[in-house]
């Protein structure tokens, strides 16, 4: 082990980092420190600001402040170019592999010594071969990207970076699409560099990982730096509560669930992702009329596509979705209204709205069939409007103007135009994903008292959040997800503490 | 047997004057969209570049001079398609479509005001020209059967440009293939992003593809109105961009096949030519306006999925955005 000591100068300090992405604070005054020759983990939940973070190191964004060092002294890294040159390599969640080119031509983008190919190659071919003997990366040079498996192309990228003479290795969520296996080669890989003296920084929002592999973690929450630990004086628990954090959330007022009948019932569901991993694992649940079923869990471990499937946007591998008692799994989201299921997704811009549309469009978006916004084959846009202006008083959407561009109404007004629209068309069922994010106080609580008031009116509710305040005052009962199962039911006044254990996936391993 | 073997070379002759355009025009598109920009204005670029060409030709007596403002000329219009499909991250379709409108009216209005012909240029001396450049033992060898027509009526007395097209084509190969802008021109069209991270201008990568795109398309023009006739005319591109887009889906991007498949439509053009008016027995005249449409008809076929595949590179079309 090569512990590093207190003298020696940090591979990479970052100082008073800052980056807004027009409204939103992506990374809020950053101090890092990566000791040379360690593993540094940086954990946080999705959207916490880790790979913004990691992209201004690689020089792909610009940080609005804040100073970078490498080797204690300030680089100022412009482009991934000045990166690249102070020992800098980056391998992305999504791989910048050109798939069609073979794995020498990807190597040499960028470093092909000169402007013919020839000499390049040639280099690049010996060069490889000493990386790979080294470092125990085999692959074979001349095959094309496309036809090797996603494990090996990964290896290309940090093949691709170890070409370039990096010191400093970013990993991006490199788990993500990989087998258990297949992480596990991984993870020795990374051991071996850490071995050769390089530095590696893991970024995940796997716990788990952590804990097995790196020396340091760092906890990023919501854009900020909350701690940083040595892994081996922290615990999972701790881990989670500093990643989830504690949300000051107004209470809900609400009295005892009076659950009715069995509405949604979802049996053996499986899903999966468009590359084949298994999201969803045999995830079985039912919704009675009168509840809310709250699903917690850290983001990413299969709640999104939960959602999607029993909404009939994503078709599950195996298992069944009841409605009522009526298979529904073979439906699309058009038929899957027409039976009372209500979705309200969790992205509002990418599924819920079209922004470009003015308020009154997306406040019918999904029933325009209906018979009373139409006149003959036409949209009947009186009553369209009509019903939006009404909509608009009810849920006291701001700026009250349905000829307004959906755009320029806030995150809070936004969410507001989809709950209305999918509350009043009386669902026997609704799905809720992330219902306040991106949602001023105000609206948050106006929104949870009608997800409550629906509920007394004897509506089945599924709701998915990663925030873990919210499904605790909301839902009457809660289901954990972790790795794409249900790894448990909590009591409903279980503690924060005891949830946030599920959720890292520990209540399951005690349980095992 | 005699006669039938001269018929044939007359006929690949043309074919060859005639697929020179689509060599040009379609290595020019080869280059835009191997970096990822689609080129729609193929047609407008060889179009203007004609008229540079025949224009300056006209005024300065030197052909030379001619294909140099061509060459300017198509190289400002990929500029101007640059500036709308990559600096502005425009549609591409639409900006070359605009190259095309522009191209259409700027060149007759030019023309007439500057030369008051409706649109003409004059017709230009042989000096002025780029004319048919006899080859050594050309007079010697045509006696000898077969090979001597095939090199004095087919290989030799060809002018300057075809003979660059013909070298136009291995010399894109080598470029695309065997130099490092190649292989990053060839990347960028594919996934942008494994450029970008690499420490790669997307921006100026894809700007020096077009430039390229541009000199080509010169050379195009120039071949139609100071070579192939002797005066600009209006409209004489005559939609040869589009068959030349066309032949690159044919050939799947790749400089060869843009080679065999620029001589097939060039031979169905040359062939459809010839047989106007022939009578076949028992069927009637020669449907000359069905073998004109071949090549288009034969693009779809091949985009339907009939032979082959042709897959377009990745990231055609799509405006470089990081993420976010």
């Amino acid at each position: 082990m090569n512990a590093p000591t207190a003298a020696s100068t940090p591979a990479i300090e970052l100082v008073g980092i800052d980056k807004r992405f027009g409204p939103v604070h992506a990374n809020k005054n950053i101090n890092l420190s990566v000791a040379k020759g360690s593993i540094h983990g940086i954990i946080g939940e999705n959207g916490a600001g880790k790979s913004t973070l990691m992209s201004i190191l690689y020089g792909f964004y610009h940080a609005d402040s804040g100073q970078i060092l490498v080797d204690g002294k300030e680089i100022r890294i412009t482009d991934s170019q000045t990166a690249i040159q102070a020992g800098i390599g980056m391998v992305h969640q999504h791989f910048m592999l050109v798939e069609n080119f073979s794995v020498l031509e990807n190597v040499m983008l960028g470093v092909e010594g000169g402007p013919l190919l020839k000499r390049g190659v040639a280099a690049v071919r010996a060069e490889l071969g000493r990386i790979e003997r080294e470092y125990g990366l085999e692959v074979d040079p001349d095959a094309l990207i496309e036809d090797l498996p996603v494990g090996k192309q990964q290896r290309v990228e940090i093949l691709k970076a170890l070409y370039r003479g990096a010191e400093v290795l970013i990993l991006d969520e490199p788990t993500g699409v990989l087998t258990p296996a297949e992480a596990d080669h991984l993870f020795r890989m990374l051991a071996q560099l850490k071995a050769q003296g390089k530095t590696v920084i893991l970024i995940t929002h796997k716990l788990r990982e952590i804990m097995a592999i790196t020396d340091t973690v760092s906890v990023m929450r919501r854009g900020e730096m909350v701690a940083t630990r040595k892994t081996s004086e922290t615990t999972m628990a701790e881990l989670a509560e500093l990643m989830v954090g504690r949300r000051v959330l107004l209470r809900v007022e609400k009295d005892e669930a009076k659950p009715g009948p069995v509405i949604l019932s979802v049996e053996n569901l499986t899903v999966k992702d468009a590359r084949g991993v298994t999201m969803v694992d045999n995830v079985s649940f039912q919704v009675r009329a009168g509840e809310i079923v709250g699903i917690a869990g850290v983001a990413g471990n299969g709640q999104s596509e939960l959602l999607e499937a029993i909404a009939g946007i994503r078709k599950p591998a195996s298992g069944r979705i009841l409605l009522n008692g009526e298979p529904v799994e073979r439906l699309d989201p058009a038929k899957l209204r027409k039976k009372g299921l209500a979705h309200v997704p969790e992205d509002r811009h990418h599924m819920g709205l079209v922004l470009a549309f003015e308020e009154y469009e997306n406040a019918i978006l999904g029933y325009q069939d209906d018979p009373k916004y139409l006149k003959g084959p036409f949209l009947d846009i009186d009553a369209i409007r009509k019903d939006a202006v009404a909509r608009i008083e009810d849920y006291d959407i701001r700026p009250a103007d349905p000829r307004l561009k959906t755009a320029n109404f806030s995150g809070g007004n936004q969410q507001k135009i989809v709950l209305a629209r999918e509350i009043e068309r009386d669902p026997a069922c609704l799905l809720v994903g992330q219902p306040t994010r991106g949602v001023d106080i105000g609206a948050i609580e106006f929104i949870h008292k009608r997800l409550v008031a629906l509920r007394d009116q004897g509506k089945a509710i599924l709701l998915v959040s990663v925030e873990l305040d919210e499904i605790r005052s909301l839902s009457d009962r809660i289901l954990v997800m972790f790795a794409g199962t249900i790894v448990g039911e909590p009591a409903p006044h279980a503690g924060e503490q005891e949830i946030g254990l599920m959720m890292a996936g520990i209540g399951r391993e005690a349980a095992e | 047997m005699e006669s039938l073997f001269a018929d044939l070379i007359q006929i690949f002759a043309a074919t060859v004057r005639l697929s020179v355009p689509l060599i040009f025009t379609a290595l020019a598109g080869l280059y835009a969209e191997r970096s990822g920009i689609f080129d729609i204005g193929l047609e407008g670029k060889m179009l203007f570049s004609a008229f540079s060409a025949a224009s300056v030709a006209t005024v300065t007596g030197s052909p030379w001079l001619g294909l140099f403002a061509a060459i300017l000329t198509g190289v400002l219009l990929s500029l101007v398609h640059g500036f709308a499909s990559i600096t502005q991250r425009g549609n591409q379709i639409i900006s070359g479509v605009a190259i095309n409108f522009i191209a259409s009216g700027l060149t007759i209005l030019l023309g007439n005001a500057w030369f008051g012909q409706g649109g003409r240029t004059p017709q230009l001396a042989n000096s002025a020209r780029f004319t048919e450049i006899t080859l050594p033992f050309a007079a010697e060898i045509a006696p000898i059967p077969f090979l001597g027509p095939l090199y004095s009526g087919l290989i030799s007395g060809q002018n300057i440009l075809v003979y660059l097209a013909f070298l136009a084509v291995p010399f894109t190969w080598w470029v695309l293939y065997r130099t490092r802008f190649g292989l990053r021109v060839r990347a960028v069209g594919e996934n942008p992003g494994a450029v970008d991270t690499a420490g790669i201008s997307v921006t100026w990568l894809r700007y020096r593809a077009l430039i390229c795109c541009g000199i080509l398309a010169g050379f195009a023009g120039t071949y139609l109105s100071v070579a192939q006739s002797a005066s600009f005319i209006r409209e004489m591109s005559a939609g040869k961009g589009y068959i030349a887009l066309a032949a690159l889906v044919f050939a799947k991007w790749k400089p060869l096949n843009v080679l065999l498949t620029c001589l097939l439509f060039g031979f169905l053009d040359a062939a459809s030519i010839r047989l106007q008016g022939t009578i076949i027995p028992g069927m009637g005249e020669v449907p000359v306006q069905l073998i004109q449409a071949l090549p288009y008809i034969l693009t779809v076929v091949l985009l339907a999925g009939f032979i082959g595949k042709a897959i377009p590179p990745k990231a055609g079309g799509v405006p470089y955005v990081k993420e976010r």
